[in-house]
């Protein structure tokens, strides 16, 4: 008898389990109540040996917000400054360059490459002298406070596989996303909220679309789903009660719904009966927590001025920035911004103005907005696309207009606060733009580090699934440790 | 239930008050801190030790990355997998034996494992991998046992047992039962008592159907007590077109069914003909074999008709790029290598991904034979990037056929299209000669190795020279009769459709790392009575639903559960959600609002406002898809598996419950329980509708409060409510109508929902109130069970 319950135990994987309960009970507190006397240390596990809201090590970070730059915005136009590209302005891109690597359709038919600089100005700022262009004058002002990164790479060539492989670890398949692996890891704060959110925006330039799978919980439970929100009258997906049906009418409802559940469970004896209880209870609460956590109306004038009059129109990015500081600071974990709109394969001069001004202010105002309430520290805020543009014109250069193509050799985005060191400039790329030059940071570097800021080894953060043992990091990265604090 | 209480009783000695609280979460956390310290104190070393049943799990989950089939990552040369290599000596240290039989102290195999030299213990620390001192335990007596080794279990070909002798012999209705019951009976366990008849109806239809029964059916069911009721209700399931709608919805799945392109545009594809026809060759019982050798390999068929071309739509099915800029090979080696895996994982069993970039690290597949497969499906007239986002010519890629009038009238009559618009689907079709396959080193698209030709493990079983080096040789493969897996991977499949679990757990992986079987026996049993009766699949379906396994009651009886905790021997029978799909066709056929059509082109019910539009790319204007426009009327009220798949962005109804984003072959779904259901259940127009229409047809029909909420409660749930479930809802209508009489407003606001006509002579509070108890019995746990 007891043999059999022993291997019944054994057969529940230990995370399996308590992420069970914690559906209902909300893990990081289940977690720590548990954690002293079972769990601490480390010793012999097979494999996979975080338990839901427990990390592998003390963290610096708890939660992460995501400003996801969809369509990959240039570097060469906003933190990467090339003054040789403008010399050599319309010259030809050299052969011993570009090292016959490989091009997108797009322009691998093009006869010529002709190199181009940025058509804006750059200036240095902050005490680390860090390069911005005129385009993101607020970002200039908080230079000291943000860790740009000037040497990311990517494998990948094409939107799709890009944003994929940056968000999941692989360009192809269905695998958990980022925010999936962190709630998977650490569990949720807030037993109101999920603790993966996602938020999307539109801007005037051209634009790639966005897929659910981008915030998939790939092979894990579906409670890792990313949940998308948006600032409109229904925030969460079937969140609001119907026309005609008051609060009370919905808590009378279920309660008379449990009374029949619990009817069903004398008959049964089903312990997944209660266990659907809790999720109508957690849905209730859901209904009130969600409206508070993502109601705006209550933010003072002044913080609207500092996300810019944008922040008041409900599905911008600047709105979505405040909304991703206000469900932060409810405890969820990953909130996932994606902002369309930065694929400037032509017309980059014009376009990427009106993209730099959309998330610019916003961008910066989250930083500050952090940083005065005292949770910059440990809320780790990352900014960038998918992958960087190439350094020669895609289509006809003249002295006004050009594009840039896909270029994954190297790209620039930043990090602030969660252990990363403000006010550094780390990587460089040559003197044109195109090849790293010194300490490349691969995405499964960039995605190790993430999780390590969250107490998260990234080998050890493993889901077996179909005889595989699973990582976001897939085979390879490194936490890069000069970023730290 | 009688028996189970005598077994109570024979454990009831030994169970102390400790282990009735272990049932609790604490006691459950006892254990894993048992695991954790490595000492399982109860857990018994066998007598004998198997090598497939104990060995091999501790060896590929912890060994073989290492020391296994991959040629490149193998460390110290030394190779565990494989017999021969096992008993070498080491390469580093010729006096030292891997594996020495009987002689644990002289294995380095063990000496490692024990070692507390952290330079020689294995696994190394870094791996963060370890044994528990039960599985050293195991192996240290392995080797004295001899070290024997065995082949993996999955890749003998199955022979059929006798059937076990068992002591209740009154209780089994077939084969099934006798193997289920042995292994009950060896534990001291025994069945549960058979389920009542209204569960039982509701059970099976939804099994066989995916709908509820009808008033009608349950009516017919609970007055026929003929002998052979259950069995004439079973065939008259089997015989309705519903049948086929609810087999198709895993076949979809395992075939990564939408109706979109995937990728950045994600525009409009019209594959959904190939859909009809798994619908139509379930339901006209096209026998396995003949179901996949379509499938794979219909257009290279002796004189193929158009129907088995169709059919070959299955491998078309993936995801085509229709981004401009692509490479064309980097993505028609992806196509490739999809329907690769999507062989290996939906017909075989095997996951084949790990070898596209090296030797598998589990199972004997080497690189080189997963390009020999992949050269079966390398040979396609397509290219990786066709056409960009456009205008009809795109919505299928070739090769492609068009549907003709003349087939719709003839041989495709079975595909439901009503206009007289061009109609294609993507199909295969192979190029006139040969496209030379290499190995792609690191899997990569433009790193080409050593070429190679068609060719299959011979591990799993050797292709035979006589055969056809293309897809219809290989589909003959698959139906030799040593093959050891391909009727054992779809049994298994069927057994996890009717019973919630697989016999092998880990339905899309036989290899070394998928679990082993809970009863092989009955496995092997069931493969080759499969096998040898035609590949039969709704003899297979009925035989698993007229077993006495399947009968059993769902009830856990007080007490019970703790000695079969995961129901593994089948004490008693599963309960478990039903599928998204179904959930939908549930409230549709209850509410009476299901359109009850079969086929056509996929249809898009109420979704909330601005999905598609928030996350469509700029080019989506010039597709079908970057703006949602819902369907009206009829199309609002059909099938779940109807809804129209945009693969970025699939239908949130669906996702919520779990259902697949068809991206890749998805053999199994997960079921969770999260709030989104909650939220979706309560909230979402569907429901809501369909609450609305329920309750006006009740009122017209004038019947007394207690009739109209009892027959809503029978359409729903599917039973007779209790009498103390009637007063609870008898309470919540007076109490809503109260609401409702005080305040008519509101009750006019409750009842706009939906495009459903209004009834207008209704009275409006009686309406609502009435729609509100409906709405709530849709919420009801059991509702959305199968129990």
């Amino acid at each position: 008898m007891e043999n059999k319950l022993i291997e019944h135990g054994l057969n529940t994987n230990r995370r399996h389990f308590l992420s069970k309960l914690s559906l209902g009970l909300g893990s990081a507190a289940l977690g720590s109540l548990l954690i002293p006397d079972l769990f601490s240390g480390s010793s012999g596990e097979a494999y996979g040996d975080a338990v839901a809201g427990v990390p592998h090590f003390a963290p610096k970070a708890k939660r992460v917000i995501y400003l996801f730059q969809n369509g990959a915005p240039s570097q060469l136009e906003s933190f990467d400054y090339k003054p040789k590209l403008r010399e050599m302005w319309g010259e030809e891109l050299p052969d011993s360059i570009r090292q016959g690597q490989r091009l997108t359709g797009m322009t691998s038919s093009q006869s010529s490459f002709p190199m181009v600089g940025s058509i804006y100005d750059f200036q240095q700022y902050g005490q680390a002298r860090a390069w911005v262009s005129e385009l993101f004058p607020h970002t200039a002002k908080i230079v000291d406070d943000i860790c740009i990164i000037k040497s990311m790479h990517t494998e990948a060539i094409n939107h799709d596989p890009a944003l994929t492989f940056f968000q999941t670890g692989a360009q192809q398949g269905n695998r958990p996303s980022m925010g999936a692996w962190l709630s998977y890891g650490l569990g949720s704060e807030n037993s109101n909220l999920p603790a993966f959110t996602v938020l999307l925006s539109k801007g005037k330039g051209n634009g790639q679309g966005v897929y659910s799978k981008l915030w998939s919980n790939g092979f894990l439970e579906s409670v890792h789903q990313g949940v998308q929100f948006s600032s409109g009258d229904d925030p969460v997906l079937y969140l609001s009660n119907q026309e005609g049906m008051s609060r009370q009418q919905r808590r009378k409802m279920l309660d008379r719904l449990a009374e029949l559940n619990h009817l069903s469970f004398q008959k049964l004896g089903d312990p997944e009966i209660h266990a659907k209880v809790a999720q109508y209870e957690m849905a209730y609460r859901m209904q009130t927590a969600v409206p508070e956590a993502t109601d705006l109306s209550t933010e003072p004038d002044m913080i609207f001025d500092l996300y810019g009059e944008e922040s008041r129109k409900p599905g911008t990015f600047a709105a979505n920035c405040l909304l991703a500081r206000k469900l932060s600071e409810n405890g969820v974990r990953f909130v996932q911004l994606y902002h369309q709109g930065w694929d400037q394969h032509g017309n980059l001069p014009n376009e990427m103005r009106d993209q730099a001004k959309d998330v610019d202010q916003a961008s910066a105002a989250l930083i500050t907005d952090l940083k005065q309430r005292g949770l910059l520290d440990e809320t780790l805020v990352i900014w960038g696309g998918e992958f960087g543009r190439t350094n020669y014109s895609q289509g006809k250069l003249t002295k006004e207009n050009y594009g840039r193509d896909h270029h994954p050799r190297c790209f620039s985005i930043w990090m602030a606060g969660g252990g990363v060191k403000p006010g550094f400039v780390y990587g460089e790329t040559d003197e044109f733009g195109y090849n790293i030059a010194k300490d490349p940071v691969h995405v499964h570097d960039f995605q190790a580090t993430v999780l390590h800021q969250l107490g998260l080894d990234h080998e050890r953060l493993i889901y077996k699934h179909l005889g595989r043992r699973f990582r976001l990091t897939d085979v390879s990265g490194h936490v890069v440790k000069d970023l730290l604090v | 239930m009688l028996l189970n209480v005598k077994v109570l009783a024979n454990y009831y000695r030994i169970f102390s008050s400790r282990s009735l609280a272990l049932a609790g979460i604490i006691g459950c956390l006892l254990l894993f801190a048992c695991e954790r310290g490595g000492s399982v104190g109860a857990d018994s070393i066998p007598d004998q030790i198997s090598y497939n049943l104990h060995i091999r799990p501790i060896l590929s989950d912890n060994c073989f990355a290492c020391h296994g089939p991959d040629a490149n990552k193998r460390e110290a040369g030394l190779r565990l997998d494989i017999e021969k290599e096992a008993f070498k000596t080491l390469k580093d240290n010729p006096k030292a034996h891997t594996l020495v039989p009987g002689n644990s102290n002289q294995s380095e195999v063990y000496r490692r494992l024990v070692s507390t030299d952290l330079n020689e213990k294995m696994p190394p620390p870094e791996s963060n991998l370890a044994l528990t001192s039960h599985q050293i335990k195991l192996i240290e007596k392995w080797i004295k046992q001899g070290a024997v080794y065995e082949p993996h279990w999955a890749f003998i070909p199955p022979k059929s047992p006798e059937l076990p002798a068992v002591k209740l012999t009154t209780w089994p209705n077939n084969g099934i039962d006798y193997f289920i019951l042995q292994e009950q009976e060896k534990r001291r366990l025994l069945p549960n008592a058979e389920a009542d008849k209204e569960t039982l109806l509701r059970r099976l239809c939804l099994d066989l159907t995916g709908l509820p029964p009808t008033l009608d059916q349950m009516e017919r069911f609970m007055l026929d007590t003929s002998e052979d009721a259950y069995e004439s209700m079973v065939d008259e399931l089997l015989a309705s077109s519903a049948y086929g709608e609810k087999m198709a919805v895993h076949w979809m799945d395992v075939a990564r069914y939408a109706d979109s392109h995937g990728y950045q545009d994600d525009n409009f594809r019209s594959q959904w003909p190939w859909r009809d026809w798994v619908i139509y060759a379930f339901n006209k019982n096209l026998p396995y074999d003949a179901f996949i050798t379509w499938q794979l390999a219909g257009d290279l068929l002796p004189n193929p008709t158009k129907e088995q071309i169709l059919a070959t739509g299955f491998n078309r099915n993936h995801k085509i790029t229709e981004e401009g800029g692509v490479i064309d090979e980097e993505y028609r080696v992806e196509y490739v290598v999809d329907r690769t895996n999507t062989f290996g994982k939906a017909i075989i069993g095997i996951t084949m991904e790990c070898a596209q970039c090296h030797d598998h690290k589990y199972d004997p597949i080497s690189q080189k034979d997963y390009f020999q497969l992949y050269a079966f499906f390398n040979n396609i007239r397509e290219v990786g990037h066709e056409s960009n986002i456009g205008g009809p010519n795109t919505y299928a890629k070739h090769p492609k056929i068009e549907i003709t009038e003349e087939d719709l009238n003839g041989i495709l009559s079975f595909v439901n299209k009503k206009d007289t618009l061009g109609l294609i689907v993507s199909v295969m079709g192979d190029l006139d000669s040969i496209r030379p396959t290499h190995i792609l080193e690191r899997g990569v698209y433009d790193a080409p190795g050593e070429p190679v030709r068609p060719d299959l493990p011979e591990s799993i079983l050797s292709f035979s020279d006589d055969l056809p080096k293309n897809r219809l040789g290989l589909a003959k493969w698959l139906f030799d009769p040593k093959n050891p897996l391909t009727s054992r991977v779809f049994v298994n499949r069927m057994w996890k459709e009717i019973f919630g679990r697989g016999l092998v757990e880990t339905v899309g992986d036989f290899g070394m790392q998928g679990d082993l079987p809970t009863h092989p026996e009955l496995l092997d049993w069931l493969s080759v009575d499969f096998k040898e009766n035609g590949w039969d699949i709704k003899r297979l379906m009925k035989q698993l639903v007229t077993s006495a396994t399947y009968k059993q009651s769902a009830a856990i009886p007080a007490d019970f559960a703790p000695l079969d905790p995961d129901n593994a021997y089948y004490t008693r029978a599963p309960r478990a959600r039903i599928k998204a799909e179904f959930v939908k066709d549930l409230v549709m056929a209850s509410s009476g609002l299901l359109v009850p059509e079969v086929g056509g082109p996929s249809v898009k019910p109420y979704q909330p406002p601005g999905l598609w539009e928030a996350a469509a790319s700029t080019g989506a204007k010039f597709g079908l898809l970057g703006t949602y426009i819902q369907d009206t009327g009829d199309a609002l009220y059909r099938r779940g598996l109807y809804t129209f798949i945009k693969r970025t962005l699939p239908p949130p109804s669906m996702i919520i419950f779990d259902a697949s984003n068809r991206d890749t072959c998805e053999p199994d779904r997960t079921t969770t329980n999260t709030p989104l259901q909650a939220l979706l259940m309560m909230n979402d127009p569907m429901v809501l509708e369909a609450s609305r229409v329920l309750a006006a047809r009740l009122l017209e029909e004038g019947e007394s409060d207690e009739h109209k909420l009892k027959k809503a409660f029978k359409l729903i749930v599917n039973r007779t409510p209790l009498s103390s479930e009637i007063e609870i809802l008898m309470m919540h209508y007076a109490d809503q109508l109260q609401l409702y009489k005080n305040d008519p407003a509101e009750a006019e606001k409750a009842l706009k929902i939906g495009e459903y006509p209004q009834v207008e002579q209704l009275d409006v509070a009686e309406q609502a109130a009435l729609m509100q108890v409906v709405s709530l019995m849709y919420n009801l746990e059991e509702t959305l069970m199968k129990s």
